[in-house]
């Protein structure tokens, strides 16, 4: 691969939105959030967040939000992959290894369907906010 | 110990977005003997008693997570540290930031390999926050900066799948370039 510059950078991104622009919008919505606390790093959540991005880069899906958050006090259970698809329920995944990263794209991103055998559980009640 | 040096970065960058910096620098050095790793933020930094507690990984800030006081980040550093012929500093002010400093020995037995820098330093880039973070890599013979501010000045923003793919290939690009 040729060391790209900033300038050339900048064009990759005109011309992905260009064909963004002609292609649905459905996934606009979308969020898949990676735990990525220091439970979720040791776990592998790199890795996955890696998975995540290649899956959706194989499928040509570009609106997708991928975002990171810290320990989501899952520990037992990363790496941790929340989905938030609209008209679906908020699910976190967790044990989530590069396989199963890709299904979730596949399954829950694109089919709607819920990965069953994976979700893990809502956050700890001590961690969320009041 | 963490599994590779990359996480040992990745861990100690999200203490500096969770201390409120505005500006964070991150330098990675490679050599044949030695690998240097340098964070440096102008978070709210901590008081002398803070900072000799950071090292206990049964410690962790009030108020972070209120029923759990673990926290592992810098004792981890600090083992692996002083496993692989290696040391850290950690300099840090109130009000001013903190800056944390580590060597290992590149060939010791015990040294976790470097693990995937270009995903990290795309992770380090995408937390939702307001924040400039300045990447340095450096090897004996090349080097290459980029900054949080202009990857998003280019692309946009970096949450979307198709901005961080095309993050992901510059940086990749860059450190195939140093390497090669």
């Amino acid at each position: 691969m040729a060391k790209l510059t900033l300038d050339t950078l900048r064009k990759l991104r005109e011309e992905q939105q260009k064909t963004m622009v002609m292609r649905d919008p459905s996934n606009k919505d979308t969020q898949i959030i990676v735990g990525m606390g220091t439970c979720g790093i040791a776990a592998g959540a790199k890795d996955v967040f890696n998975a995540i991005l290649e899956v959706l880069e194989a499928k040509n899906i570009t609106h997708v939000l991928v975002t990171q958050t810290g320990c989501m006090g899952l520990c037992h259970s990363e790496p941790t992959v929340e989905v938030i698809v609209p008209g679906m329920p908020v699910v976190i995944y967790g044990n989530v290894k590069r396989d199963i990263a890709k299904q979730i794209v596949q399954e829950h991103v694109i089919e709607k369907k819920l990965l069953d055998n994976h979700i893990c559980d809502k956050p700890a009640m001590d961690i969320i906010r009041k | 110990m963490h599994a590779t040096l990359c996480d040992i970065v990745t861990d100690l960058v999200q203490n500096s977005i969770e201390a409120g910096a505005s500006q964070i620098r991150v330098e990675v050095s490679t050599h044949p003997k030695q690998i240097e790793i340098c964070i440096v933020d102008n978070g709210k930094g901590m008081d002398a008693a803070t900072q000799a507690r950071v090292f206990d990984p049964f410690y962790s800030e009030a108020g972070k997570h209120d029923h759990r006081q673990v926290g592992l980040g810098l004792p981890l550093l600090k083992q692996t540290a002083e496993a692989t012929g290696g040391h850290m500093e950690l300099h840090s002010e109130q009000g001013k930031g903190t800056t944390v400093r580590f060597y290992v020995e590149a060939q010791h037995w015990d040294t976790p390999p470097l693990g995937n820098l270009v995903m990290t330093v795309l992770g380090l880039m995408s937390f939702r926050s307001a924040y400039n973070l300045t990447f340095t890599r450096k090897t004996q013979h090349d080097s290459y900066q980029v900054s949080r501010h202009e990857l998003i000045e280019v692309l946009g923003n970096l949450e979307e799948a198709g901005t961080l793919n095309l993050a992901k290939g510059f940086l990749a690009s860059q450190e195939e370039a140093l390497v090669h």
